[in-house]
């Protein structure tokens, strides 16, 4: 019996993560969801919102906005629209994005215009979040 | 023969070219290892989402055999065609762009329904709006380093066209990059999409959610979007490729040319001394120089 998931993150213009794991819980559109080995086959989008993935003892955390998430046969495959590594997120550049965000959900005019700023708004947040960490839940623990 | 001065000139003029050209096949190079690099990287994407639309692909029918999504739904006898032409900006690529409309031109003629494109790139822009075509959308000066989000507008185009019913098919024309000496033209449909053929081994029942439409929803539309964003990184290989190569055989040809050309001036020199040398030999003779 396998004991490991394989998890791949891949955006269209990098891999992201490609790497065995013990469990994913991952921002579906419906709300979190823990993926561990053996899970059924499954096809879901995805929101906004931190990828968490243990392997061991090592928690790594990526920012992902949108997209979809596959299980089948132990392989989780990620397809975002985007993802980072908190490592990689320059926090200069979404505290920017967050300011801009906001100036432009008060000036929005009409619906869509303050929809995209919210879609904006969020997005900054979320790597904002990955990158400066305060508050972590512990991560859900394996029941084997 | 032309004078030493005339001669002196062109040396100089196509010394300038070869240096212009060498300069152009150097900046070119390094932008095609770029692009090559970024194709690599995007196709592992292209693989894994092709490869989970082959994997729902048993569930994009409704049991009465329509179609899950208007992007799948596949019309008979198209009314319209619309062609999306991937062309470069500039020139300077030798006969890519050539070949590229010359793909386009032998599609629109084989092609029984009114045909009407868009374009990415100027190249294929003009030729469209110098055969009078009827142009649906332009996207000009994307650069050399296409982002994902360069090609969102242009899949919103060609899909809200598709959707609409205003076209019942749309094809991509490009230029697909083999290596860096062959890049060949290529016409590949892009809607309706078509599933690759399931794998009885794979077909799998899966969890969906929200539901398969709503999957099914989100997942066609970005599958579009790769599908063009592929095809624009290739295009772009394929144009640093081709302008490189073209560059490398205009400096050639410039150095040859100034060697001809220095051959000829040292010949010219040569022979306008030897003249000079009769001149003063003849001149001292007739007033008895010894």
């Amino acid at each position: 019996m396998a004991d490991k998931l394989r998890l791949q993150v891949v955006t269209a213009e990098r891999v992201t993560f490609d790497d065995d794991v013990d469990i994913v819980v991952a921002p579906g559109s419906l709300g979190q969801l823990g993926i561990l080995p053996m899970h059924a086959p499954l096809l879901t989008t995805l929101g906004v919102g931190p990828l968490r993935v243990r392997q061991g003892s090592e928690e790594t955390i990526l920012a992902l906005t949108g997209g979809f998430l596959e299980v089948r046969d132990n392989r989780v495959i990620v397809l975002a629209e985007a993802a980072e590594r908190a490592e990689d997120i320059d926090t200069a550049r979404a505290e920017t994005a967050r300011q801009r965000a906001l100036t432009a959900l008060k000036e929005a005019k009409t619906s869509t215009d303050s929809l995209l700023a919210a879609q904006a708004l969020q997005r900054s947040l979320i790597r904002l979040k990955v990158a400066r960490p305060r508050h972590r839940p512990p991560m859900p623990q394996d029941r084997g | 023969m032309a004078s030493l001065r005339q001669i002196r000139r062109r040396i100089r003029s196509v010394k300038g070219t070869a240096q212009l050209t060498r300069a152009m096949q150097l900046v070119a190079a390094s932008k095609m290892r770029r692009a090559q690099a970024q194709v690599v990287a995007a196709r592992p994407y292209a693989e894994k989402i092709s490869q989970v639309i082959a994997d729902v692909a048993s569930q994009t029918v409704t049991p009465e055999g329509g179609a899950l999504h208007p992007l799948l739904a596949r019309r008979a006898h198209p009314q319209r065609v619309e062609l999306l032409i991937v062309s470069s900006d500039r020139g300077m690529a030798g006969g890519l762009n050539t070949n590229l409309i010359r793909a386009a031109a032998q599609q629109i003629s084989q092609e029984p329904a009114p045909v009407v494109a868009t374009a990415i790139g100027r190249k294929g822009r003009d030729w469209l709006l110098r055969t009078g075509r009827e142009l649906r959308a332009e996207f000009i000066g994307i650069g050399d380093r296409p982002a994902y989000l360069d090609i969102v507008p242009v899949a919103r185009v060609v899909m809200d066209d598709f959707i609409n019913g205003y076209v019942d098919r749309v094809d991509l024309v490009y230029t697909r990059f083999v290596n860096t000496l062959v890049q060949r033209p290529i016409v590949r449909r892009l809607l309706p999409v078509e599933p690759a053929e399931a794998d009885r081994q794979r077909a799998i029942e899966y969890i969906y959610e929200p539901s398969p439409e709503q999957v099914l929803a989100e997942l066609l539309p970005r599958f579009v979007e790769v599908e063009i964003y592929e095809a624009l990184l290739e295009a772009t290989a394929s144009f640093h490729s081709a302008q490189m190569v073209a560059m490398r055989s205009a400096t050639d040809n410039a150095n040859e040319i100034v060697n001809e050309l220095t051959l000829m001036y040292n010949q010219a020199r040569q022979t306008s001394i030897t003249t000079e040398l009769i001149d003063i030999v003849g001149g001292s003779a007739g007033i008895g120089v010894r």
